[in-house]
């Protein structure tokens, strides 16, 4: 049978996940240059947030009611966070050298997954998420749905449309290009650039909520250093698709989603090729199409080259 | 009766350099002045301190007879005090309407915004040729045009043009600075740095020359256009 359709739905899934992560990424470093290594910590905490959203709601509680609560209380774990780091760790770095703040986002990171680790009840080994039950969708013979992958390809997709809206019509959306492209020039437009950059932690921490969500949904369990791998492959996402920008980010996820999926399922079958196959070398060749992307469009996908100033 | 602007005794340092050491100047409604002198005397810097984006180390600045020290950029210009900045700075992915608009921000009265956009248009008819095309693509002289449209957008008390005409071509040049004029005899206050100190002086009220910091004459733009001195450093004559 043709395994085709349903790799590429697998790969389509892993992808929208990976892409909301990587707006978090993508809408920082597009404001203030600022790689958010922590960035996959946020998305943790937003589990764990969910999580307790959760455990709170009375038991058998379905999860159509559920689902949206638990990423309200996600949401609300994940940007109080990170409107706190950038208040307390990353503003008072702003204009100093680049290193400063990278170095404070590699720490941050490792603070923020020993406190989930020592102060969250059980976290030291995984927690159980609740998992989406009943009948997945069997689209054709050879495509089946699973019911959390179903959930993010029809999420990812609003979450991104109304990002674009928001960025494009509003008038916190063009502060937030104005301050993106010359953030001294915004100021002299009147507008409040720390009150735009606090305003793209949190938009980046609450879609890595709804990413937790969706992890948690479809792994069944969530631990307190999951940030760290999907964060590294959303940001490797981010940079496939150009840093800096939204749809970017999900296309670089889509991409890197695919190709992790289709090399799972065929490398293998091409002669010689037997041993450098299957799940374990997934990783491997998701960096490699980075590698060869960068090569030949160092700006990525959608990147804009940067050009000098005037 | 009191100045719109009144600068006393203003100092600005970056780190331990002190880049303006203590000048002195006002700006009354309705004047144009001008800030000469050469690459390095403080005249950027100084409308980067009124605007807000740089911090006075001393020294009082009072607008509209509220003072500004501490005020962060983006609450001044609210008071009505609008910077064009050196080398113009539009917003290049936008377009030149979303330029437009970005300079009236703060403003709420759409129908007021739309009157005004028309009115940029009117001053620099290529703006509305161009208005849905990337500021980016525009021509220095044109970009020129969108930042001075852009800075009077938010109704400004006073216009601060920070080297209109750098890096354009003559007859760019020429257009900008008739522009000023225009400007001028519609009542614009303008606070106008500029190197082309012969334009600048036939056109402005009051001059003054700045030098490594500090203000070394003053005087009408008539006065200083004549004053040998001035001639020989600034006009290029022996």
């Amino acid at each position: 049978m043709n395994e085709l359709p349903q790799q590429l739905a697998n790969g389509l899934a892993l992808g929208a996940l990976y892409g909301l992560i990587a707006i978090g990424y993508t809408m920082v470093y597009g404001i203030v240059q600022l790689i958010n290594f922590a960035h996959g910590e946020i998305f943790m905490i937003g589990g764990f947030g969910a999580l307790t959203t959760y455990i709170g709601l009375p038991s058998g509680i379905s999860l159509f009611v559920a689902i949206p609560l638990m990423i309200i209380g996600g949401a609300i774990a994940s940007v109080g966070v990170a409107v706190l780091a950038e208040r307390f760790a990353y503003r008072p770095l702003r204009g100093a050298p680049r290193l400063a703040p990278l170095i404070t986002a590699i720490g941050l990171s490792i603070v923020l997954q020993q406190l989930v680790w020592g102060w969250y009840p059980d976290a030291k080994k995984a927690r159980s998420f609740p998992e989406f039950t009943g009948e997945s969708f069997k689209i054709l013979d050879n495509l089946i749905i699973q019911r959390a992958d179903a959930f993010v390809l029809v999420l990812a997709p609003l979450c991104m449309l109304a990002l674009g809206l928001f960025v494009s019509k509003s008038r916190n959306g063009r502060a937030m290009q104005a301050t993106a492209q010359d953030p001294d020039t915004a100021k002299l437009m009147g507008i409040n650039t720390d009150r735009i950059i606090v305003m793209a932690f949190a938009i980046g921490a609450a879609f890595a909520a709804i990413a937790a969500v969706v992890y948690g949904l479809d792994k069944g369990q969530i631990q307190f250093e999951m940030g760290f791998i999907l964060g590294l492959k959303a940001f490797t996402a981010a940079v496939l698709g150009g840093i800096g920008n939204i749809y970017g980010a999900m296309v670089g996820g889509v991409v890197l989603g695919l190709a992790e999926a289709l090399s799972i399922a065929y490398i293998e079958e091409i002669p010689g090729m037997q041993q450098l196959g299957g799940g374990a070398w997934a990783n491997v060749w998701a960096f490699v199409l980075l590698i060869v992307v960068l090569l030949v469009r160092p700006q990525g996908l959608l990147g804009e080259r940067v050009a000098d100033r005037a | 009766m009191t100045a719109l602007l009144e600068v006393e005794d203003l100092r600005v340092a970056y780190g331990k350099i002190e880049a303006v050491k203590g000048i002195s100047f006002s700006v009354e409604a309705g004047q144009v002045v001008t800030l000469i002198g050469t690459n390095g005397a403080g005249k950027t810097t100084t409308l980067r301190t009124l605007s807000g984006l740089l911090r006075p180390s001393g020294g009082r600045i009072s607008f509209d007879g509220k003072p500004l020290a501490g005020y962060p950029a983006h609450k001044i210009v609210a008071l009505g005090l609008a910077h064009s900045p050196e080398g113009r700075h539009i917003f290049p992915r936008l377009s030149i309407v979303e330029n437009l608009r970005l300079g009236a921000f703060l403003r709420t009265d759409k129908a007021g915004i739309e009157q005004d956009i028309e009115r940029a248009y009117d001053l620099f008819p290529i703006l509305r040729e161009r208005s849905k095309q990337a500021a980016g693509t525009l021509s220095g002289g044109e970009q020129q045009m969108l930042a001075m449209g852009r800075a009077l957008m938010c109704q400004p008390k006073l216009l601060m043009l920070d080297e209109p005409s750098m890096g354009l071509s003559p007859i760019m040049m020429q257009k900008i600075m008739s522009t000023i004029t225009e400007l001028k005899s519609r009542g614009t206050t303008i606070l106008l740095v500029e190197q082309n100190a012969q334009a600048a002086l036939s056109l402005a009220d009051q001059g003054h020359v700045m030098e490594v910091g500090r203000i070394v004459l003053s005087g009408t733009g008539e006065h200083l256009l004549h004053d040998e001195s001035v001639r020989k450093a600034y006009l290029g004559e022996d």
